[in-house]
């Protein structure tokens, strides 16, 4: 049976880009470890020579030309949408280099 | 009560000149400010804006298109250009985000004249059954306000079950269109994935999302989808299949269909009034000239836990782009980049979302991967061949929504895995891609202290992919020899 940690638990948010309380890692450690419980009950399925599912109505590769289109919305339009600061019509985010 | 007219009643008297849109998108405005106080299924009221669009429509005065002056809300994941689209999640309300841009979906639907006026509750980005983890708090059953009206689009059944809007946009990713239009008692129709396209629209898990729509009227749902279907260059993975004269189909009958009941569907611990209702269905096709069938859809029970694995992975995927960076919730004097996504992403989010992005990171980290996710992509495979193979003799299936009426505000919310089991029959449709269509089909009676309480009951029926023209067909016929769908709450 799968069983999650609260290391475990940290690790994947950590993973994840979340930062979770001491409660929080209590509360998911349980949660996480019923749901994946449950989930395993797929190790009962023979899959042998069954190929995956990833696409339900057999559309296979759609390609389009790759071309930049200003029509949907004006770019300085969608720089707006940012809570951050806008220098030179591109968004200023914290470093990334601490 | 012009607010508690079909589509196509309306329709006939915006044409006729009886009533103007303006009128009619005002008794819309006006029942939403009399009940949405009770039920909270609206988050964003576009009124103002919504108003002149109907002065124009009926300064135009040409009512040729059916949904030409017809208001509906969308559901808060719906871009629209300048209103307020949150998700009802606080990662996009703080600074509300206002989209500079529209969905295909309602793109096409200005195009046909209908009139947005507001943004329905949803679970937080679509995740949940209840519409409990939204933002804004849960919307209120109409029929029993201590009762939740399902979810995720508990606020766009709502709103249609209470009369406050003509129809409402949804989207269903397990089961969001159909389990909230059986609690509330209204129609509503889950497309083959593909037939509708997704863009503008914030993505939960991408093979499985499809939008679609809650309406009073089969006839109704088929004119939303007339409006909305087909391939759009925006998004590869809307199908290339013709869209079909929906409203041509509706009036051919039942006599003759196949339709299969599958065993799989009528499980211990359901309710009796769920089971009776849908079996008494069955009976009314048979009366009407179709053929009942059992049939076994034998992977049925691996379902939910395909679902939780496939969903949560392709959710983990589609929130990174939430990281405070283009949009949404921020925070002050981050000490570095990672700082700032953590704290941005661990306010932002709730439980549900958390829960369900922690999920699909352990399900897609190195060495899951095969276990977990690709395990879930081969199970899908034989599900959706359990639907081939009935469709090979059946011409659709006929099963419960959910396995109980609308619960209780709470019943669930600490214990996600019974609230997973409430998409125990609507998540294979999804898996397997095919349509789905939710009706009224009769209502669960209890005696309570103050009086006699009536829930409604919902079934759906099942078909090939890209079929929604023969749902249509079949549910219509239904509606026309009963009356489960026209019975109102009383607010």
């Amino acid at each position: 049976m799968t069983q999650l940690t609260p290391d475990q638990v940290r690790h994947i948010a950590k993973l994840a880009r979340l930062r979770l309380s001491e409660e929080e890692v209590a509360k998911f450690s349980t949660e996480l470890t019923s749901i994946l419980q449950y989930v395993d009950k797929l190790g009962e399925v023979d899959t042998e020579g069954v190929e995956a599912t990833a696409q339900v109505t057999g559309l296979t590769n759609g390609f389009r030309a790759d071309e930049i289109r200003s029509d949907l919305a004006p770019p300085d339009a969608l720089l707006a949408t940012s809570p951050l600061p806008i220098t030179d019509h591109q968004i200023q985010t914290p470093s990334a280099h601490g | 009560m012009l607010h508690s007219l079909t589509i196509a009643q309306a329709h006939e008297k915006l044409r006729k000149k009886e009533v103007s849109a303006t009128e009619l998108l005002q008794a819309c405005i006006d029942r939403v400010e009399k009940t949405d106080g009770t039920i909270n299924a609206v988050v964003h009221r576009n009124f103002e804006g919504a108003l002149i669009e109907a002065k124009k429509i009926d300064a135009a005065g040409t009512f040729d298109s059916p949904l030409s002056g017809i208001p509906y809300l969308a559901k808060d994941v719906f871009c629209e250009a300048g209103v307020p689209t949150t998700a009802c999640s606080n990662m996009l309300r703080e600074k509300d985000y206002i989209p500079p841009f529209d969905s295909t979906t309602t793109k096409r639907l200005k195009a046909a004249g209908a009139i947005s006026f507001g943004k329905a509750n949803t679970d937080e980005f679509t995740m949940g059954a209840s519409t409990e983890t939204s933002c804004f708090g849960v919307t209120k059953n109409p029929w029993d306000t201590t009762r939740v009206a399902g979810g995720s689009s508990g606020g766009s059944a709502a709103a249609v079950a209470a009369d406050e809007s003509l129809f409402a946009l949804g989207t269903d990713t397990g089961g969001s269109i159909r389990q909230p239009a059986s609690f509330c008692g209204c129609t509503g129709i889950k497309v083959t994935y593909g037939r509708t396209s997704r863009f503008g629209v914030m993505s939960m898990a991408s093979s499985l999302d499809t939008i679609g729509t809650l309406a009073k009227t089969v006839e109704d749902a088929a004119l939303v989808l007339q409006a909305i279907a087909g391939k759009d260059p925006l998004d590869a993975t809307t199908g290339d299949a013709p869209v079909p004269d929906y409203r041509a189909a509706l009036s051919k009958g039942v006599k003759g269909l196949k339709i299969g009941l599958p065993k799989e569907y009528f499980i211990d611990g359901m309710s009796e009034d769920v089971e009776k209702a849908v079996r008494a269905a069955a009976k009314t096709f048979e009366k009407m000239g179709a053929t009942i069938v059992d049939v076994s859809l034998p992977y049925s029970p691996y379902a939910i836990a395909t679902y939780y694995v496939l969903c949560p992975s392709e959710v983990s995927s589609n929130m990174a782009r939430y990281d405070g960076v283009r949009y949404g919730h921020t925070v002050p004097k981050p000490e570095s980049l990672i700082d700032y996504y953590e704290r941005v992403r661990s306010e932002g989010f709730g439980p549900e979302v958390k829960r369900r992005i922690m999920i699909g990171t352990y399900a897609l980290s190195a060495g899951y991967y095969d276990a977990y996710y690709r395990k879930a992509q081969k199970i899908r495979t034989l599900i959706k061949r359990d639907f081939e193979q009935a469709f090979g003799q059946m011409d659709v299936l006929l099963a419960p929504v959910a396995p109980t009426p609308a619960f209780t505000i709470g019943a669930h919310t600490n214990d996600p895995v019974q609230m997973y089991l409430e998409d125990i029959f609507t998540a294979p449709i999804n898996l397997s891609g095919i349509p789905g269509l939710a009706i009224p089909c009769g209502f669960s009676k209890s005696v309570t202290p103050s009086g006699v309480e009536e829930l409604p009951i919902g079934m759906q029926l099942l078909g090939p992919h890209f079929r929604e023209d023969l749902l249509f067909q079949v549910g219509h016929a239904f509606q026309e020899e009963t009356e489960w769908h026209v019975q109102k709450p009383s607010l």
